[in-house]
């Protein structure tokens, strides 16, 4: 195990890259109210305590199960949600505290790609209306060129300019994603949030829209945050991943590294769960007891610790901080990674 | 005295199964078309293919669950053990299903009911099938909800199903799929609305079950891990018919159909490549049930596709071996077998 020898750097992961985006210490609790006053009686803590950062260009893929807030995590960086605590400083300024009329100018710079890109068209707008608006809500180009543009967008997605015209129940599943690509796209954003964006496609047409997602990154030197609960989709198109249990960061690694050589006792579990394709290899596999806890009342210590297979007395006492175990490379467990 | 069966004969026996829809006025489209395959005893038989393939439409002519406005099968036989289903009454289906063919679906919420606890639902079918007390009932559904690995079973048995987790509520139609002792389980999608760490769960309870209770098992999935974990063979679909059939062995390691081969290498693997590697895909979409090509269904995607495969249907050919093949081309296609390690 390579420990680093700064230990500074292990407080900031990842530090000294050219960052787009810094997250410290986000926490974001939804309310649950009750009783016949209907007072807040308490909170599901859907994101509790996440640092990470994304260098410009980078594509970072964050993973996690059902629970994991990873969701929560994207809307909260785009303020879909307003963070309940912690810093989201993107290219410099701290979003998290920006007025509605400087937000704007952000908004613009940041976008998000949808799971269900149909509930977010609305049914009775055409391609063309649909486009147009994202651009002349932003101000980009003229109305007479706008055209232009919008049989650009659709042509960069793969699809014909034909379809100018149609309304969303006329396209596919796979269609309709290249279209939500193509509205995230139109106001030439820095920053992309992709929420599960192949997870509802058939297996060939998922594998068409990430080869495009790969081209488009590439083509715009596009910033990604990738949320998936697929790990193979995952590791194929994210430079680093970052994986989620119950609100925390339990690991984050370069792709090729964590796939290899997982550090966190919840990732070896997650990878060996997934079910191989490969019928030549067989695995010997973690299968791990019991359902994930509830985030209204997650574990002490490690949450974490009520479902893994090598937890002891101090991980119900302990808050496992995350610890470099290699080069960008942190876990977040006191067995595997040291206190 | 009943007679020793025949321990390989099929335990279920679909022969040319066409289920048509009607879309429009006296319009019907055949959603299954021909569909073949036949099931074991202690076996497991996936039916793969894709949205629109026809694969859960199989499942549901299987069971005769199909509204009757809607969907009718119009052709073709399912045999139980020898005997044609297809056009017995409805209370004798009654009676097959659960005693003789369970299923569990991708949602447990839409075959569990809200307002019963889980307990009084298991002993409920427990009754129906067979004559026990409601005591004796209740005991053999707590005895299910263990099998199924739900912990504190006995408390578990009275928590309604919105109580439950989402694993837990498919542990627990499992259960009540499993409490007659089927010979036979369907499993549309059983898994693929759950994470994967319980996913893991389930699939290992399944094959656990099966060792045990020996039941044949239809798995109907768009997952070709989940298949290549679970089966022994494996039915490909598309758009309505059987494209290929094979051991799991075969058509993982040695796909004819170029379909088959094309899912196949689309599929992202993980932890195999040094380097990141595009993606195979198949281009285009699957085609619409009333505007399908002329010939091969499949033509308008594929990459091998000459003249001769729109002139006509390829039929279903079946080889030496045991597998069958839809495609005119298979024998002079060198498709790429899908490598161990790439």
């Amino acid at each position: 195990m390579i420990m680093s020898s700064d230990p500074k750097v292990a407080e900031q992961p990842a530090k000294g890259r050219d960052q787009l985006l810094h997250v410290a210490n986000l926490k974001k609790y939804f309310p649950i109210r009750g009783g016949v006053l209907n007072r807040v009686v308490n909170h599901v803590k859907a994101v509790n305590d996440v640092t990470f950062d994304i260098a410009r260009g980078e594509v970072v893929g964050l993973v996690g199960e059902s629970g994991s807030g990873k969701t929560t995590v994207g809307r909260t960086i785009l303020r879909l949600e307003q963070a309940t605590e912690g810093s989201i400083d993107f290219d410099g300024a701290d979003i998290n505290r920006l007025n509605k009329p400087q937000m704007r100018r952000y908004r613009k710079r940041m976008q998000i790609v949808f799971q269900d890109p149909y509930a977010s068209l609305n049914p009775r707008e055409k391609i063309r209306t649909v486009l147009g608006h994202a651009l002349a809500l932003h101000n980009i180009g003229t109305p007479s060129d706008r055209d232009d543009r919008i049989v650009a967008l659709l042509e960069q997605v793969g699809l014909s300019s034909d379809y100018i015209n149609r309304f969303p129940h006329e396209f596919s599943g796979g269609q309709r994603q290249r279209i939500g690509i193509a509205r995230a796209l139109a106001v030439e954003p820095e920053f992309i949030v992709a929420d599960e964006p192949v997870s509802a496609l058939d297996v060939s047409i998922q594998a068409q829209v990430i080869n495009l997602m790969d081209d488009l990154r590439e083509k715009f030197s596009l910033t990604m945050l990738f949320i998936a609960h697929d790990l193979a989709v995952v590791e194929h198109i994210s430079d680093r991943v970052i994986v989620m249990y119950l609100g925390k960061i339990m690991e984050i690694a370069p792709t090729r590294a964590l796939y290899r050589v997982p550090n966190h006792p919840y990732t070896q579990a997650l990878l060996s769960a997934v079910p191989n394709p490969d019928i030549t290899e067989r695995k010997e596999r973690v299968i791990l007891k019991g359902d994930i806890p509830s985030p209204i009342n997650p574990p002490s210590g490690c949450v974490f610790r009520t479902r893994c297979p090598i937890a002891i007395a101090d991980c119900a006492s302990i808050v496992p901080p995350l610890k470099q175990v290699a080069p960008d490379h942190y876990s977040a467990c006191i067995r595997t990674a040291g206190v | 005295m009943t007679e020793i069966a025949d321990p390989a004969a099929p335990l279920l026996e679909v022969d040319d199964l066409q289920t048509s829809f009607v879309v429009g006025e006296g319009q019907d489209v055949r959603a299954v078309d021909g569909v073949s395959f036949a099931v074991r005893p202690g076996e497991t038989i996936a039916i793969v293919g894709e949205s629109g393939s026809g694969k859960s439409v199989t499942s549901l002519s299987i069971m005769r669950l199909l509204p009757k406005k809607v969907g009718r099968i119009s052709r073709g036989t399912i045999k139980l053990r020898g005997r044609n289903i297809v056009d017995i009454p409805e209370n004798e289906m009654r009676a097959i299903r659960g005693n003789d063919i369970g299923m569990i679906f991708q949602e447990p919420m839409t075959s569990l009911n809200p307002v019963h606890t889980i307990g009084t639902q298991i002993a409920e079918v427990v009754m129906q099938h067979e004559k026990v007390n409601k005591t004796k009932a209740h005991e053999r559904a707590v005895e299910m909800l263990e099998l199924v690995g739900i912990p504190e079973p006995r408390r578990r048995a009275n928590n309604y199903p919105h109580e439950m987790s989402g694993g837990m509520r498919q542990r627990a139609m499992i259960a009540m799929a499993l409490s007659c002792e089927p010979s036979v389980l369907i499993a549309d999608e059983p898994t693929t609305a759950l994470d994967v760490t319980i996913q893991a769960q389930i699939l290992d309870l399944m094959r656990g079950l099966q060792k045990k209770l020996g039941m044949a098992i239809v798995f109907i999935t768009h997952d070709l891990g989940v298949v290549a974990e679970m089966a022994d063979r494996v039915v490909v679909m598309y758009a309505g018919q059987v494209v290929e059939t094979g051991t799991v062995q075969e058509i993982f390691t040695k796909p004819l159909m170029p379909y088959t081969s094309g899912l196949m290498q689309s599929i992202p693997r993980m932890g195999k490549s040094e380097t990141k590697v595009r993606l195979q895909t198949i281009p285009g979409y699957v085609p619409l049930l009333t505007k399908l090509p002329s010939g091969c269904r499949f033509r308008t995607r594929c990459s091998f596709a000459t003249e001769a495969c729109a002139a006509q249907e390829p039929p279903l050919e079946v080889l030496d071996s045991g597998r069958s093949v839809r495609c005119i081309r298979w024998r002079e296609l060198d498709l790429l077998t899908v490598k161990a390690t790439a």
